[in-house]
């Protein structure tokens, strides 16, 4: 039987580390994500787990020796956060492209400078490109839930590519929430075993691994990489739906919250959906169709899907926690739209908004004005089908003293 | 050499194919110039053999033989950590294509 707990984000994390119970853990600590670390430490030292944990002199170093165990064939997870991912940055590409399924929960935080400790998403976004699978949690239980899926997903045959597992620093690194904790033998059972695709111990099947490819075969060894990431879209949706057949909570690409009629929304991803879904359900109060769309995969970014979720809207907010300097709205911005733009009669009209970087609030009244300002927007653009819509689109920053 | 199609490829670039120097020969990445080795100067102290970064210096008993240039790849190293420093050297570096 399940129990409710009250967990933090990071305990969270390190429950389901335990119950999935890796073969090796490999990291080097950072604020907000030490305390991951720290109880899985504890574990260890209390005998409930055998992993393996190795402390790292630095997160460049903690990654590379996942690979190693990894490449080993064992199940391996790591946890960081802010400059600890960027400094993973180049060992996360070959990570990926010697498709080593290895598991990381990144506390979302600010990156330097100026220095902070706080939230925002501009950490993972800097690894968008890196080739693992992203999902974002929005609370203790989808920590939990993502980090066990997350090593199914990452191990499974069909897709061997890692899977990094965001979720806001303090926010919901640090906060205390009640969640479901399942039972250690149900969530073993479900995680299974890691099955490797390969390994450097397999004395009898001597391998190569990381060898030179010139301009002969690197481009077909590139684009082989992409299918382990073609084949998450089907696996990260079967994995969902088969934890929630067993546990009861369904996952797959995303979470709308009263999307169905509604004519504006809001989409972002992680711990703000709460507040979100909040301001929501008081605009209804007022008579407002306003509604949520909560993303939990990043990448392989679910643009098929999006695009027919999206596409009864009047206009969309894509909140963005994090800015990419020079372009037009932020990284998730830049993806819906994009997403959108197939649509063959009208297209909602989409705004970019950057909120909450280096953890700074966002609240009801915030949402509330977003809803609102969009609504207005997409009253002055009319909706007439070719109509050239003159209309800013420059992003707007939330709470921000200006 | 036969370039591969992506379904002949394995996962995560992994070679499976344990010992492809014996085919692959490594020599061919030369850029125009080799070691020339003379066994009548030569000390015999094995340095160029230590040294040798693609194992390419053939050696017979407690002497030096030669240079596989199958797998030598025209670095130089041999020549530079020679301590045979007046002529007659028993290795130089020559031109690819001049047999001396």
């Amino acid at each position: 039987m399940a129990v409710m707990k009250v967990l933090s984000g990071n305990s969270a994390a390190a429950e389901a580390v335990r119950q999935v119970h890796p073969d090796v853990v490999a990291a080097y600590p950072i604020t907000p994500s030490t305390p991951i670390i720290e109880k899985i430490a504890g574990f260890i030292a209390d005998g409930q787990i055998d992993t393996e944990l190795i402390n790292a002199e630095s997160d460049h170093s903690a990654v590379s020796a996942c690979i190693g165990a990894s490449a080993a064939g064992g199940r391996v997870f790591t946890a960081t956060a802010s400059q600890g991912l960027a400094m993973m940055h180049e060992i996360l590409f070959i990570a990926s492209s010697l498709r080593l399924p290895i598991v990381a929960a990144v506390a979302n935080r600010a990156l330097s400078a100026p220095i902070t400790i706080h939230a925002d998403h501009s950490d993972s976004m800097a690894q968008r490109d890196c080739g693992w699978v992203q999902l974002f949690s929005e609370n203790s239980q989808e920590v939990y839930d993502n980090i066990i899926q997350a090593f199914k997903i990452a191990e499974h045959p069909d897709v061997k590519t890692p899977v990094l597992v965001g979720m806001d620093g303090f926010i919901t690194s640090h906060a205390m929430a009640n969640m479901l904790l399942e039972e250690t033998a149900d969530i073993a059972e479900f995680a299974g075993k890691c099955i490797p695709a390969y390994s450097l111990l397999d004395n009898e099947n001597p391998i190569t691994v990381g060898s030179i490819d010139i301009s002969d075969h690197y481009f077909e060894h590139k684009i082989n990489q992409l299918q382990g990431m073609k084949n998450a879209r089907r696996i990260i949706k079967e994995v969902g739906k088969e934890f929630g057949d067993r546990f009861g909570r369904y996952y797959g690409n995303y979470e709308s919250y009263k999307l169905d009629d509604a004519e504006f929304a809001v989409v972002l991803m992680s711990s703000s959906a709460g507040t979100a879904k909040e301001s929501v359900d008081e605009l209804r109060s007022k008579g407002e169709k306003v509604g949520l769309l909560k993303l939990r995969v990043f990448r392989p970014f679910p643009y098929r899907e999006l695009k027919e979720r999206l596409s009864h809207l009047k206009s969309i907010a894509v909140l963005d926690r994090a800015v990419s300097p020079g372009s037009h709205g932020g990284p998730l911005f830049s993806e819906i739209r994009s997403s959108l733009y197939d649509l063959e009669n009208r297209r909602p009209l989409v705004f970019p908004y950057i909120y909450g970087l280096g953890g700074r609030d966002i609240a009801m009244n915030h949402f509330r004005d977003v809803f609102m300002e969009i609504k207005e927007k997409s009253a002055k653009a009319g909706e007439k089908v070719g109509e050239k819509v003159e209309i800013d689109t420059e992003a707007a920053f939330i709470n921000l003293r200006d | 050499m036969n370039p591969k199609k992506r379904d002949e490829l394995g996962i995560g670039g992994i070679n499976k194919e344990a010992g492809s120097a014996l085919k692959n020969f490594t020599g061919s990445s030369r850029k125009g110039e080799k070691p020339q080795f003379y066994q009548d100067t030569c000390i015999n102290c094995f340095f160029c053999w230590v040294f040798c970064p693609e194992n390419a210096i053939i050696i017979d008993g407690e002497k030096i033989a030669g240079i596989n240039y199958d797998y030598c790849k025209g670095c130089g190293i041999c020549v530079n950590e020679c301590p045979v420093k007046h002529e007659p050297l028993p290795l130089i570096m020559v031109e690819e294509n001049i047999e001396v």
